[in-house]
């Protein structure tokens, strides 16, 4: 079709044969069914060892938490993680150990907060494979998958280490003569999206900014959804305008109020910055960072007891306060 | 008490960063000293400046400063709730003129390392990578950084090309596929402000901040670097710039104070 003119050395961990994801998809079931379960139930069925994970939202914006935290305490192994945007969810992942290889757009770093000690020596281990690519060239290669063919083309990504270090390759337009980077097709086994509403067979609603998940929810092969709150399928079908993502991609519901904490979520609750800077302080230490986890995930039935001992609806209202910007002391700001 | 006209060196480059940004851009922004500059820019004197960050947050009213790129107050009262894709293809649609961009190392093309410090296989520091610095760096019409002037930081070869700069030299963006006539811009530090040589795309000193000399910038670079035809002072910052910085834009300190 094209002539590569250049091609990155980095693994593909995913196929991205559009008629294998298509055989997929065919399979997958069309019946509005009843889809909530608990989350330990949704990892069990859906989050399998050696799958291909990536996770919705922000890093700390809108996160999946449950879902980290069941895939650490069921203690799921060689999974490949898309670090994509991610940062808490990084680093919750990074502490069980979970992937084996990653899609490196964006990891370790908690933007304006730092770097999380152990995701920086987890990945400086040699423990897991690499790959390297930018935010966008991976929301391409979702849009991709969603859109059903094996390729997106960009503009970004040529010319630097990044690119030869990618999956990517770069062709000369058939039309214009001009480059472009080709991203490849990205099909995860399995996605989780945190979201504020959605109906018991999955239909799912977002308010703010959907980053990648409109792309990751179709992308997706299996999709776990958590949920703020589920609301009636009356609710969805009186404004069909506002849904995200439809019924069919959605494989489990589980309703998770609060479930992306200590992350932002959207007119809900602001991020908990104590907590943030306290997984940092523990992860100085390796056997402070595993007392940690023992306390916090291993040794917690679920992740509402997760809440409970960070400060419980207490806590969560101060936080709703803050989104609010109803906090006497002011606003927050990167530091 | 302190005056309106003392002012510390992250304030210097907050307002020397924010006078780039005229009124009617539009800027890819993130957190930390760059939204700082931003947030001055459009309070003070760019009222119709379009700010967007890349999670999604197109032209909000910052109430404060965001702690995450995608955090709630990036699209506070902001004219649309979009996502990645959407604002990605807005910069390379070529709707962006601005971009802030940081990183660990810098070259004197504009290059910037935010992957790896040592060999990328075997790292002696791991970071995090690109985020959306690659695709900012590859749309944007005009890249800017931040950073302290350190010959740690202005290396004559980054250990790895995470962000493109001029690559290496006239002629290689465009040679590699990037969009013409985009690329680096300026470079704001404690101690100057440079440009880009238009002919050699080799970063030069444009104007140096009060108390410092071009020896001293020199002194903590560590690659030759060019001078504008006309060295300036930079302009220090005015008590009105201060005045919003101090009350509006930072009231914690969280950066200025740093």
């Amino acid at each position: 079709m094209f002539d590569v003119v250049a091609e990155g050395s980095g693994p593909l961990f995913t196929d991205p044969d559009a008629d294998k994801a298509r055989e997929f998809f065919r399979t997958k079931t069309r019946a509005m069914t009843n889809k909530v379960m608990t989350v330990k139930e949704a990892v069990e069925r859906f989050v399998h060892d050696g799958d291909y994970l990536i996770t919705g939202g922000f890093g700390g914006d809108r996160i999946p938490a449950a879902v980290c935290h069941e895939i650490v305490r069921r203690r799921k192994r060689n999974l490949a993680f898309a670090g994509h945007t991610s940062t808490h969810d990084f680093q919750i992942l990074a502490a069980g150990e979970v992937f084996n290889r990653c899609d490196v757009a964006y990891v370790i770093g908690l933007e304006a907060r730092g770097l999380s000690p152990n995701g920086r020596r987890y990945m400086e281990s040699g423990k897991v494979e690499v790959c390297e690519w930018s935010n966008y060239a991976m929301a391409c290669r979702l849009k991709a998958a969603a859109t059903g063919v094996s390729f997106m083309p960009a503009r970004d990504l040529m010319g630097t280490d990044t690119f030869k270090h990618s999956a990517a390759k770069v062709v000369e337009c058939p039309f214009t003569g001009e480059r472009y980077v080709l991203h490849p097709a990205l099909w995860p086994d399995v996605a989780a999206i945190h979201v504020h509403e959605a109906d018991v067979y999955g239909n799912s609603r977002i308010r703010g900014i959907s980053v990648a998940d409109i792309e990751m929810a179709r992308a997706a092969k299996r999709l776990i959804i958590t949920t703020e709150r589920l609301v009636p399928n009356e609710v969805i079908r009186q404004n069909p305008d506002a849904t995200a993502i439809p019924f069919f991609q959605v494989d489990a519901v589980c309703e998770v109020p609060f479930g992306s904490f200590p992350g932002n979520m959207p007119y809900e609750y602001f991020s908990d910055e104590d907590h943030l800077k306290l997984w940092m302080k523990v992860e100085k230490d390796p056997e402070g960072l595993k007392a940690f986890l023992d306390k916090y995930i291993y040794n917690v039935k679920d992740f509402n007891e997760y809440l409970g001992l960070c400060g419980g609806l207490e806590r969560i209202n101060q936080l709703r306060a803050e989104e609010y910007l109803i906090d006497t002391e002011g606003g927050r700001c990167s530091s | 008490m302190q005056l309106m006209t003392d002012h510390n060196t992250m304030e210097m480059m907050i307002c020397a960063a924010a006078r780039q940004l005229e009124d009617g851009s539009s800027v890819a922004v993130g957190t930390g000293a760059p939204c700082a500059a931003t947030m001055l820019a459009q309070k003070a004197y760019a009222p119709n400046l379009v700010i967007i960050f890349e999670a999604g947050g197109v032209a909000p009213l910052l109430p404060t400063m965001p702690i995450s790129v995608g955090d709630s107050r990036t699209f506070y009262k902001a004219v649309m709730a979009s996502g990645m894709c959407d604002v990605m293809e807005t910069l390379q649609r070529g709707m962006v003129d601005y971009s802030f961009l940081g990183g660990a190392q810098i070259d004197m093309y504009g290059n910037l390392n935010s992957t790896v410090i040592g060999d990328w296989a075997h790292p002696k520091v791991r970071l995090p990578g690109s985020g959306g610095a690659n695709d900012f760096g590859s749309f944007a019409w005009k890249i800017m950084v931040i950073t302290p002037q350190d010959s740690r930081r202005f290396v004559e070869e980054v250990d790895f090309i995470t962000t493109p700069g001029y690559l290496q030299g006239p002629g290689t963006r465009e040679e590699a596929g990037l969009c013409r006539n985009s690329g680096p811009h300026k470079v704001i530090t404690n101690m100057a402000v440079m440009g880009y040589d238009p002919e050699s795309k080799r970063m030069r000193v444009e104007s140096i901040h009060k108390g410092h000399s071009f020896g001293e910038v020199q002194e903590n670079t560590g690659f030759e670097l060019l001078q504008a035809p006309k060295v300036v002072e930079t302009p220090e910052p005015t008590p009105a710039e201060l005045r919003i910085l101090r009350e509006e834009v930072d009231p914690n300190r969280y950066i200025i104070g740093r």
